[in-house]
């Protein structure tokens, strides 16, 4: 059995979370027998392949061609459709990011190969890969399978732990790029972004509701009503939680009612029309709990709930809750925390 | 010249959604609604065909059940509707649903964007709008947050995407498939007029075989659906003396956790 993970990569070095496809390779090895690859393509190629041996790559393909040298969908889909296609791996992974999903997708319909996304868990049932996923916004789960001899299989990320190292030296086999025809975007312009936490590669996530409204400052004189909700609201996003995402080195997290409210911007959006997360800590402040946040948070190992309303549904979710207003109890439990943190 | 999207109907975002005996998903007599991504998707084909005097086109793929989709999208604004008739089986395989796709767009003749919400919440992917630009040699542009310039009669467009390092500006070829986030629009509400033409209504349908489609075998076998585990462990709300030792206590607690 031949499995082929994905290694994405970005500025020269590999995204870390790609480790994690690798171990959910690993784990797909030790049940049935087979040999895990990188694919590596771009700028220090090379380089990277040894990283992954790290990780528990036993072979590499490594393409280091300028064509490659930035990610581009159709230049690295048009390769690893030809790699696919000639070798016929059983799987390919990598991680659910951006790219992932639309490299992965695109290559399987290239090959007439079904995909598998957001896989949370794999298991081999008979020979084949099953992989656990969610659906209806995370509400079910669903048990699928691929009918094609290979299964492009995407992981949700922090789903897998990272592999672990490979003892034998890494072979590594160049590839030829594959030309296609259709000509790549043409990047204007970049703006990195604000934050250096993903939400979706958070150990821990601080995450804040509508309840936000209810903070003490007074608002500017000149604003009333709604906007002053909003002023308070953004205040309390910045100068409440973030000192105590920051302490803990966590990203913001956001309800879907708190970004609709103009609360915060939206990419902090977890829930059904944000983003699904699944870290080791995800602390609720002001948050009510509705369905449509809990199908993108319920997956957190350990969450926390701070909340006025004891009636509220977060806490049937919660491992921990607190009762009481969150613009006194997160100051304190960040001083509690750094105070612990230092001794 | 069209400017399309496609949509399809799932079960209300507050709707519970469960596995029943049965081993089918269900979500008891609760109305479906658009996906919600597809919202943002809808507005833009909108917006953008005024803007550049295109037509505006939404299709579904599936049974009947997503004829309440488009029919929601023309109360909306958009101006023509068709559904591909499909299994829901069939309409969740990524391989099927974007070979049906593909044909329907060619049948159309003179699309030039296509637009997506970011992924559809039933099957949780984003897969069949990926595969639809491959199958039909397009240019993909995902994660698009907002269109800077759209000009259908030089075939070139202007975006700006959101990926998890940063915004890229990208000038790109048109004909184009365009996934789009939320916050790129503000979606209207259907109006008392756009209401009264969607009831009235008569949404054409095309099978496989009007579109000179023969099925590809389907990539993928849906095994079995099954509700999540429920949380393991209890619950429990720490009260102490004050505020000072219950925060002491919870934060001693999630030192125990290994979560910090």
């Amino acid at each position: 059995m031949k499995l082929f993970v994905w290694i994405e990569t970005y500025n020269g070095g590999a995204v870390p979370s790609s480790w994690e496809a690798l171990g959910a390779a690993q784990e797909l090895a030790s049940a049935g027998k087979a040999e895990v690859t990188a694919l590596v393509f771009g700028a220090r190629a090379r380089e990277i392949a040894q990283e992954a041996r790290g990780y528990g790559a036993q072979r590499a393909i490594i393409c280091e061609d300028d064509s490659l040298q930035q990610y581009s969908l159709e230049s690295y889909a048009a390769l690893l459709s030809r790699l696919v296609t000639e070798q016929r791996p059983q799987a390919v992974l990598a991680v659910a990011t951006t790219r992932g999903r639309e490299l992965l997708a695109s290559s399987a319909v290239d090959c007439a190969c079904g995909i598998l996304s957001e896989s949370l868990a794999l298991r081999l049932e008979g020979g084949r890969i099953v992989a656990t996923r969610q659906a209806y916004a995370g509400k079910v789960l669903q048990d699928i399978s691929a009918l094609s001899m290979t299964s492009f299989i995407t992981i949700r990320s922090r789903a897998f732990p990272a592999g672990t190292a490979s003892t034998a030296a890494l072979a590594v086999d160049l590839a030829l790029p594959a030309r296609d025809a259709a000509p790549p975007p043409r990047v204007l312009e970049f703006r990195p972004a604000e934050s250096q936490v993903s939400l979706s590669d958070a150990a821990i996530i601080v995450s804040g509701g509508r309840g936000m409204a209810n903070n003490p400052a007074p608002a500017p004189s000149d604003l009333s009503g709604e906007d002053a909700a909003i002023w308070k609201a953004q205040q309390g996003f910045q100068q409440t939680l973030a000192p105590l995402a920051q302490l803990l080195g966590a990203a913001l997290g956001a309800s879907r009612a708190a970004v609709d409210a103009g609360y915060i911007d939206y990419e902090h959006q977890v829930g059904q029309t944000g983003k699904a997360v699944s870290p080791d800590l995800y602390i609720a402040c002001g948050i009510s709990g509705a369905i449509q946040h809990q199908a993108g948070m319920r997956n957190s190992k350990v969450i926390v709930a701070i909340n006025k309303d004891a009636a509220a549904p977060i806490f049937q979710l919660a491992r921990y809750g607190i009762v009481g207003d969150l613009y006194e109890v997160v100051p304190a439990l960040r001083a509690a925390l750094e105070q612990q943190l230092q001794g | 010249m069209q400017i399309a999207c496609f949509t399809r109907s799932t079960p209300d975002t507050a709707a519970k959604v469960w596995v029943d005996d049965d081993g089918a998903v269900s979500w008891g007599d609760v109305a479906t609604v658009v996906n919600p991504w597809d919202e943002y998707a809808l507005e833009e084909t909108i917006a953008q065909a005024q803007a550049s005097g295109a037509s505006s086109t939404v299709l579904a793929i599936g049974t009947a059940l997503h004829d309440d989709a488009l029919k929601h999208s023309i109360a909306m604004g958009l101006q023509q509707a068709r559904r591909i008739e499909a299994s829901e089986a069939a309409a969740r395989d990524s391989l099927i649903w974007s070979a049906l796709a593909a044909s329907a767009i060619d049948k159309l003749g003179d699309v030039s964007v296509v637009f997506f919400g970011k992924e559809s919440i039933d099957v949780a992917s984003d897969a069949h709008s990926f595969q639809l630009a491959r199958r039909l040699g397009w240019t993909m542009l995902s994660y698009v947050s907002r269109i800077v310039e759209l000009d259908l009669a030089g075939a070139s467009i202007v975006v700006e995407r959101t990926v998890e390092q940063g915004k890229q500006v990208l000038s790109a070829q048109l004909p184009a498939v365009i996934t789009v986030l939320k916050g790129i629009n503000e979606p209207r509400y259907p109006n008392f007029l756009g209401i009264r033409k969607a009831a009235r209504a008569k949404i054409p349908v095309w099978s496989a075989a009007d579109l000179g489609l023969e099925l590809p075998a389907p990539g993928t076998e849906s095994i079995a659906y099954h509700n999540p585990p429920p949380r393991s462990g209890q619950s429990e709300i720490i009260a102490g003396a004050d505020l000072q030792e219950t925060v002491e206590v919870l934060a001693q607690a999630l030192q125990k956790e290994k979560v910090l």
